[in-house]
């Protein structure tokens, strides 16, 4: 057989079979893998709201902003924002208060920084009693008119974080993705 | 053709011609994902099943693949079986998947698979092709448990999750970088004065 068919016979056929075979596969572990990312969502949502209320989903577009409510009030909203950092997209649960004011939580859902760097945004191993320390200063920190960091300082305003020291632009990008991702989502229901 | 006996093929990968030790093949997921023994332990578990299956099909269909595109068949197997392996774990043991991160996807690219179907799978037959890549696997995962066995109880205090003294006593670079290129270089220093004492 004429060298070059058989080269492109070959090749075709293993991709073939490569593609069908990846292809059934990815149809059977989907729902799994889609069933543990929303187990993750969820219990992220959870984590940013207060306790006791009952939330409901509102679409705008592909944007899912989850509604909590307690005894028939809104008492806040929480939803995905993300953007990126230092070198890697970021992912941040946050809830926030019902005027969009003040966070309620937040929770870091994916990011991949630098190792022992910028990964100190989600835990931060030389703070060993609150390894979580940087995304658990946003509770409570106002966001009218912005949310802003210090360095090697502590916050003075009630809208301001301490940036960590050697991190300082996955720091920066984390206040940059919560300022955008709340007011888009305050735009969004019209707030 | 080979005279040794088929089971040295095994063997050979566990020591003689272990491929982080001795060869220093796959380096790399070795340092990155060593920090702890559960981590070690699954990625040379995947990285060995990858090997396995690749070595298997590579071997069996030697004499169809033309050599001049041998290197993007051997890819496209090895892909294969990556993506089967990484899609298992997302599906059945997603944390385990996470805290592995883009490290199973990069077995494509970890030299010793590809390096054993260029010197081996493809040149054997499929007994010798299977024990050779079982041998290397193994070889593999031993050597990765020891490693990140030496790290996480140095590094954190624990083993397997199982505290065994306070993190407060534990030698944190072990956890780092820096610790995984030390005690990777004192494990192959140590293979090198072993093996120089034999055939003294």
């Amino acid at each position: 057989m004429n060298n070059t068919a058989k080269i492109i016979i070959v090749l075709t056929i293993i991709t073939i079979i490569s593609g069908g075979v990846l292809a059934v596969l990815d149809a059977y572990t989907k729902p799994r893998i889609d069933a543990y990312q929303n187990k993750l969502k969820n219990e992220a949502v959870a984590q940013v709201l207060p306790g006791g209320v009952k939330t409901d989903v509102i679409e705008k577009g592909d944007k899912l902003i989850y509604e909590a409510t307690k005894n028939g009030t809104v008492v806040g909203y929480a939803f995905q924002v993300s953007g990126g950092g230092y070198q890697s997209e970021l992912v941040i649960m946050v809830g926030v208060t019902a005027d969009f004011s003040e966070i309620i939580g937040t929770k870091m859902i994916a990011q991949v920084e630098t190792p022992g760097l910028g990964t100190k945004i989600e835990d931060d191993p030389s703070k060993k009693d609150d390894p979580g320390w940087f995304m658990n200063q946003f509770k409570g920190v106002r966001t009218v008119p912005a949310i802003s960091y210090v360095k090697n300082a502590k916050p003075s305003k009630a809208t301001e974080i301490e940036a960590i020291t050697g991190a300082t632009i996955s720091s920066a990008a984390v206040v940059d993705i919560l300022n955008n991702g709340i007011k888009e989502a305050k735009a969004l229901l019209n707030k | 053709m080979n005279k040794k006996p088929a089971i040295q093929e095994f063997i050979k990968g566990l020591w003689d011609e272990n491929p982080v030790l001795v060869q220093l093949l796959g380096l790399c997921p070795t340092l990155a994902v060593t920090s702890t023994a559960e981590n070690g332990l699954a990625m040379g578990l995947a990285a060995t099943f990858v090997l396995v299956c690749s070595s298997l099909l590579v071997s069996m269909f030697r004499k169809v693949i033309p050599s001049q595109v041998r290197i993007a068949a051997f890819i496209v197997i090895i892909a294969t079986f990556v993506t089967i392996a990484d899609r298992f774990l997302a599906a059945f043991v997603p944390d385990i998947s996470k805290s592995l991160g883009p490290f199973i996807p990069l077995i494509i690219v970890n030299c010793m698979i590809l390096g054993r179907q260029e010197a081996f799978a493809s040149k054997n037959g499929i007994w010798r092709s299977l024990l050779d890549a079982l041998g290397m696997g193994t070889g593999f995962t031993l050597t990765l448990l020891v490693l990140s066995s030496i790290r996480e109880i140095l590094g954190a205090g624990t083993w397997f999750g199982l505290t065994l003294f306070s993190g407060e006593y534990a030698w944190g670079v072990m956890a780092l970088a820096p610790g995984a290129f030390i005690t990777l270089g004192c494990l192959i220093a140590a293979a090198n004065l072993i093996n120089e004492r034999r055939k003294a």
